[in-house]
């Protein structure tokens, strides 16, 4: 048996991990210009805008105006991307002549691209007109993401300001992080992906002639094969850079449409985490002190390579029971080895599996592997990632605020511990805090779990299975992992495209994302309100836990893991754990 | 009341215009470069040949994208990697992977149907079979197989083809790709490359 952690595993990660935190230098500043009021260039072009949306930039909002703003903004988000679906048959832009989707299957896909989320129970080339990827699920991509970084923006200023009542304009907020973030780096990347391969026209699909003509097990023959088309490049770069995660196609990023080479994969990697790793470093210099951004970033980073190592490790063991039928899965100059179902030979081991804990360490959901046919303990640590509550580096916005509750939880816990009055960044923590962030970090592992009970004990629940046993279980659990957690991708072998997955799992994905932003906006709101400690003061501080050093960062992951382990463990147990004892006996 | 009023209408104004932008404007102007830049490759990659099967010249026929695999069956031609499309394999509109778990009997039923397909085209080869040409791709339309992949097929083909394997195997060294430093990539080879190289050079 070959080592399971290879040098090429080790040199990808390592250079990827350059690369991240390099770019997310640049990039917290460019985010901490943009959440401070855009640079005044820009703000000659803007003004036109907001005075064509009768909105005065310079009217902040209250955390109540600013939430009541964002889950309006969405409605409207919901509704479009419903009646698009709804209407498609009969709009333009539809070469495929597809019909409309189906009621609950297009609300549940409504609600899916709105949060952020990019579940999927349908297949995207057989099913969404090309005016519907653009117009309906192509517009959520860019407002989605906004939406999550607004909150990040909202919170950061809290922490930023004192004894202030308002957070700053959610309608200010998502046009500039939109026009000034999200549209020019698209436009840059979906290039980028075009030079690779990524299609990128409004044409009908292609018949091509088979090279070698394919006898069917019915006895006829295939002489052709269909080419899907459409507007994939410029869906891929936003799909990426805002977390999204939704495929234009079924394969999502194993299509070698979306995804065609091993160059076009490493630009999605570092992409999906540039801006959750940019807003750590952005909110570093809005607080003043860089190395409060940089802690959070290496809580995150340690927790992920932890993650990377275990499902690179377990993928390249591979699965014994193929070997034993005779198959080589030993690692050599010549190919992979290791567990190649469900990947694509241009990825192999070592990126798919990084692929795998990137795309559930940030709430992506892209795949460039099938996650259903990963081992069982590497598809454990990818359901792991993200019942943690999508904190380690997380979805755009998302990542953000959540690794702040748990930050603030983490001073909290210290406090006790050292019997001194809890304290973040110079603000005092108390039961009105405490009471918000509790909430917030509440609500999901509650989604999961009582989703999952209901599932797993009802027909309904239980006919869209695919795989018998404990690997049935995980199937279901991972679907409300990923839809509450608004992360997105599957263990594709779940039929979720029925009334019951459709219903449930949009309700786990419209609480999953609302019923945090709301609490954490007024956790946002209660801390502007609040005097920061003057700094003098902290320092003089001598037992105050400095939430900057190697002491807070091992704390801030303790408590992630803490959190997640206690609430899903027995879970887990259950599913991945069972499964891998099969898999080696 | 009037307040909410207000809300609503800014909520609907910016969603609008950020609609326009994004959802129509962005796709367009991305559309217009990248066919400017990348005229082949926003198309789909084709490949064109311009012989019919009775190798009539007729115009362009696409016989494939050089992204996108196809599957192959005789032993005179490199086989792809197993796809879990339906209802036949290679389904370019219904891409996707098998979702098998590891201990799926499904999986492992296939797997071995798959080596027992393989040893009986090449009877005389008794090596492992590379994992990746007895499992299933993820898109269901991978273009590559491992170069240990094309290795284990080479002398079936040239026995097929009544060629010697030394030419097999410069042809899938002439078409290998390998990792960039060791690190970004996998050592594969197009097998619709392969293939139509295998029937240029006949």
């Amino acid at each position: 048996m070959t080592a399971p952690i290879t040098l090429q595993m080790v040199l990808l990660l390592g250079g990827y991990l350059a690369l991240v935190w390099g770019l997310a230098q640049p990039m917290g500043r460019w985010l901490a210009a943009v959440a401070d009021g855009a640079p005044t260039r820009l703000r000659r072009v803007e003004a036109g805008l907001f005075r064509l949306c009768g909105i005065d930039a310079t009217r902040e909002q209250g955390w109540r105006g600013y939430a009541l703003s964002l889950l309006l903004f969405n409605a409207l988000g919901v509704v479009a991307v419903y009646a698009l679906q709804r209407l498609q048959a009969v709009l333009p832009l539809n070469p495929q002549a597809l019909p409309a989707v189906a009621p609950d299957s297009a609300l549940n896909t409504a609600i899916s691209f709105v949060t952020n989320t990019n579940w999927q129970g349908y297949a995207g080339e057989s099913t969404m007109s090309h005016l519907t990827q653009m117009l309906g699920l192509g517009v959520q991509n860019f407002l989605s993401a906004a939406t999550g970084i607004a909150v990040a923006f909202a919170l950061m200023r809290a922490f930023a300001r004192q004894g202030t009542g308002t957070l700053g304009s959610f309608p200010v907020d998502v046009v500039r992080i939109t026009l000034y973030v999200l549209l020019p780096l698209s436009f840059v990347l979906a290039l980028v992906f075009a030079g690779q391969g990524v299609i990128q026209n409004f044409s009908p699909d292609v018949s091509a002639r088979l090279i070698e003509p394919w006898l069917q097990a019915d006895g006829s023959t295939l002489t052709t094969q269909t080419l899907p088309m459409g507007p994939v490049a410029s869906q891929e770069a936003i799909k990426m850079l805002g977390t999204n995660g939704g495929g234009f196609m079924n394969a999502n990023s194993s299509h070698p449409f979306e995804n065609p080479t091993p160059w076009s994969n490493l630009l999605q990697m570092v992409v999906i985490f540039l801006i959750p790793a940019g807003l750590c470093v952005a909110f570093g210099r809005m607080v003043g002190d860089r190395r409060q951004g940089h802690a959070l970033l290496a809580a995150m980073t340690l927790l992920f390579v932890i993650a990377v190592l275990g499902i690179m490790a377990f993928e390249q063991s591979g699965n014994p029971k193929l070997a034993a039928l005779g198959a080589d899965t030993a690692a050599s100059a010549l190919q992979p080895g290791g567990n190649m179902e469900g990947k694509e030979a241009r990825f192999g081991i070592a990126a798919s599996a990084l692929f795998a804990a990137i795309t559930t360490a940030a709430s992506c959901g892209a795949v460039n592997a099938m996650h259903a046919s990963l081992t069982p303990l590497a598809g454990g640590i990818a359901m792991l990632l993200m019942q943690l509550g999508e904190v380690v580096f997380g979805g755009v916005g998302s990542g953000l605020y959540g690794m702040l509750l748990f930050a603030v939880l983490a001073v909290f816990i210290a406090a006790l511990m050292t019997g001194r009055s809890p304290e973040y960044l110079g603000k005092k923590i108390e039961p009105a805090e405490m009471k918000r962030v509790s909430i917030a970090l509440l609500v999901t592992p509650l989604l999961v779990l009582i989703g999952t009970a209901i599932a797993v004990s009802t027909d309904a629940g239980r006919a869209g299975l695919l795989n018998p046993g404990a690997a049935g279980l995980s199937e279901v659990l991972y679907a409300f992992s990923s839809a509450a957690n608004n992360n997105g991708s599957a263990f594709a072998g779940l039929s979720a495209n029925t009334p019951f997955y459709n219903t449930a799992l949009g309700i786990a994905m419209a609480l999953g994302r609302f019923a945090v932003i709301v609490p954490v906006l007024a956790l946002a709101g209660a801390l502007a309100a609040r005097k920061r400690t003057p700094r003098e003061t902290v320092v003089g501080n001598a037992a105050a836990l400095p939430t900057h050093g190697p002491l807070f960062i091992v704390l801030l992951v303790l408590t992630v893991l803490l959190v997640g382990a206690l609430t899903y463990l027995p879970a887990l147990a259950l599913g991945p754990v069972v499964e891998h004892i099969n898999m080696i006996h | 009341m009037h307040a909410l009023l207000a809300h609503c209408r800014t909520a609907l104004t910016v969603f609008l215009l950020l609609s326009v932008i994004t959802g129509l404007a962005y796709p367009l102007v991305v559309t217009l470069a990248a066919q400017s830049l990348f005229a082949s490759q926003t198309r789909g990659s084709l490949i064109h040949d311009r012989a019919d099967d009775e190798g009539n010249v007729s115009g362009e026929t696409v016989i494939g994208s050089s992204l996108i695999g196809q599957p192959f069956a005789s032993p005179g031609h490199f086989w792809s990697r197993p796809s879990a499309t339906a209802p036949m394999p290679y389904n370019g509109s219904a891409s996707g992977g098998s979702n098998l778990g590891a201990n799926n009997p499904q999986l492992l039923d296939a797997v071995r149907a798959r080596i027992a397909a393989l040893r009986a085209a090449d009877p005389d080869n008794r090596a492992p079979v590379p994992v990746d040409l007895v499992t299933a791709s993820a898109s269901g339309l991978d273009p590559d197989i491992s170069l240990a992949a094309a290795v284990y097929q080479s002398a079936r083909v040239a026995r097929a083809r009544g060629i010697d394997i030394t030419a097999v195997q410069t042809l899938i060294e002439q078409l290998a790709q390998r990792p960039w430093l060791g690190i970004v990539g996998e050592p594969r080879v197009n097998v619709v490359a392969l293939n139509r190289a295998l029937d240029a050079a006949r």
